[in-house]
């Protein structure tokens, strides 16, 4: 699905009558740059999730659950940190209950990730349903940073796909395979990889003022809440940080 | 059924819920204009908070460590516009140096 050549014409069929073709090559060779960002993006992102998809392999046979278990959380579930948080729980003699608890708080999040994706994946209630199960933290980062609504989409489809079968695979190899895979994160500083891609695709939008306070504004709150509240929420409550990018009358923020 | 399993049960299909909410119940219509707008600058919000979270948080405490290290070469790494590619090996590699280090 990669490298399709150059066929974008099937998607752009309003060359007006004459002159069109230099118009229509330009658009063609934008098209292509556009899809070569979002997969790199896409590529560096799921590459650093790939790690911790071993680590939640080795945790889950570590706490005992067995490997298709481990799979149905990585294929059901999938949202990293919560299917740590329950399994490392569980591993640790907790109840259900607790377990079942602290990972959906971490995944409440995903609430605020639809809002900002569903302008932009269109379709029948059956594909939506089934794009939302890709709703992540990877694929909204990716999907949202790019320009328009066809883009998004893309974006979030290309991510979310390309996680979701980097952390089924290496959940099985972390399960069959390996238990000092933490160790090797650690060493490789692997664990900056994440929040280094989270600020890259930040970085575009703070050339706007609005946009910059938004940031500001999100990750002071955020912050704020660590301590106090259960992980998980300190990310949703973010989302109040747009009160913070000042009134602008006309125009885009 | 082990605990393992009704956690799974629980946890995915709550997850899923809360994924798919929004793409269920408000499509892909058009936002109003004000609401639009700011949907349009969520991202910027949720990003940061995920940046900082992410190289701060340890649990429920802020911790700095080799991580921070990262986030800052990285910073650096976009100021000097190198790729997106770039930017996430000059984090770990920055990260692995401070941890070596210490």
């Amino acid at each position: 699905m990669d490298q399709r050549g150059p066929q974008p014409e099937d998607r752009h069929g309003h060359g007006e009558p004459g002159g069109g073709d230099e118009h229509e090559r330009r658009v063609a060779n934008d098209e292509r740059a556009v899809r070569r960002a979002i997969h790199r993006q896409a590529a560096s992102i799921t590459a650093a999730v790939a790690p911790f998809g071993v680590v939640f392999g080795a945790a889950a046979a570590t706490a005992g659950l067995s490997l298709l278990q481990a799979v149905g959380y990585s294929v059901l579930v999938f949202g990293g940190s919560s299917q740590f948080a329950a399994v490392e729980i569980l591993g640790d003699g907790g109840s259900a209950a607790s377990a079942a608890v602290a990972g959906l708080l971490l995944n409440v999040r995903s609430l605020a990730f639809g809002i900002i994706m569903a302008p932009a994946l269109a379709g029948s209630v059956w594909r939506r349903a089934a794009m939302s199960q890709l709703m992540i933290d990877e694929s909204t980062a990716v999907g949202s940073a790019q320009a328009d609504a066809r883009w998004r989409r893309y974006g979030y489809l290309v991510a979310g796909l390309g996680v979701f079968v980097v952390w089924n695979l290496t959940t099985v190899v972390g399960h069959v395979a390996f238990s000092g895979a933490g160790d090797l994160i650690d060493d490789l500083g692997l664990d900056a990889a994440g929040p280094a891609a989270f600020l890259a695709l930040l970085w575009p939008r703070l050339a706007s003022a609005a946009q910059r306070r938004t940031a500001l504004a999100g990750a002071v709150i955020a912050l704020a809440l660590v301590p106090v509240s259960p992980p998980g929420v300190p990310i949703l409550a973010a989302m109040a940080g747009v009160l913070f990018a000042g009134v602008q009358r006309g125009g885009r923020p | 059924m082990s605990d393992a399993t009704i956690v799974l049960i629980v946890l995915a299909a709550g997850t899923y819920l809360f994924k798919s909410a929004a793409p269920l119940v408000l499509g892909a219509r058009p936002l109003p204009v004000r609401i639009g707008r700011l949907v349009e600058l969520l991202p910027a919000a949720l990003l940061a908070a995920l940046a900082v979270v992410s190289t701060l948080a340890d649990g429920s405490s802020i911790v700095v460590d080799a991580r921070l290290a990262g986030l800052v070469a990285a910073g650096v790494a976009l100021w000097r516009h190198a790729p997106f590619v770039v930017v996430i090996v000059v984090a770990a590699a920055a990260t692995a140096l401070v941890r070596l280090a210490s």
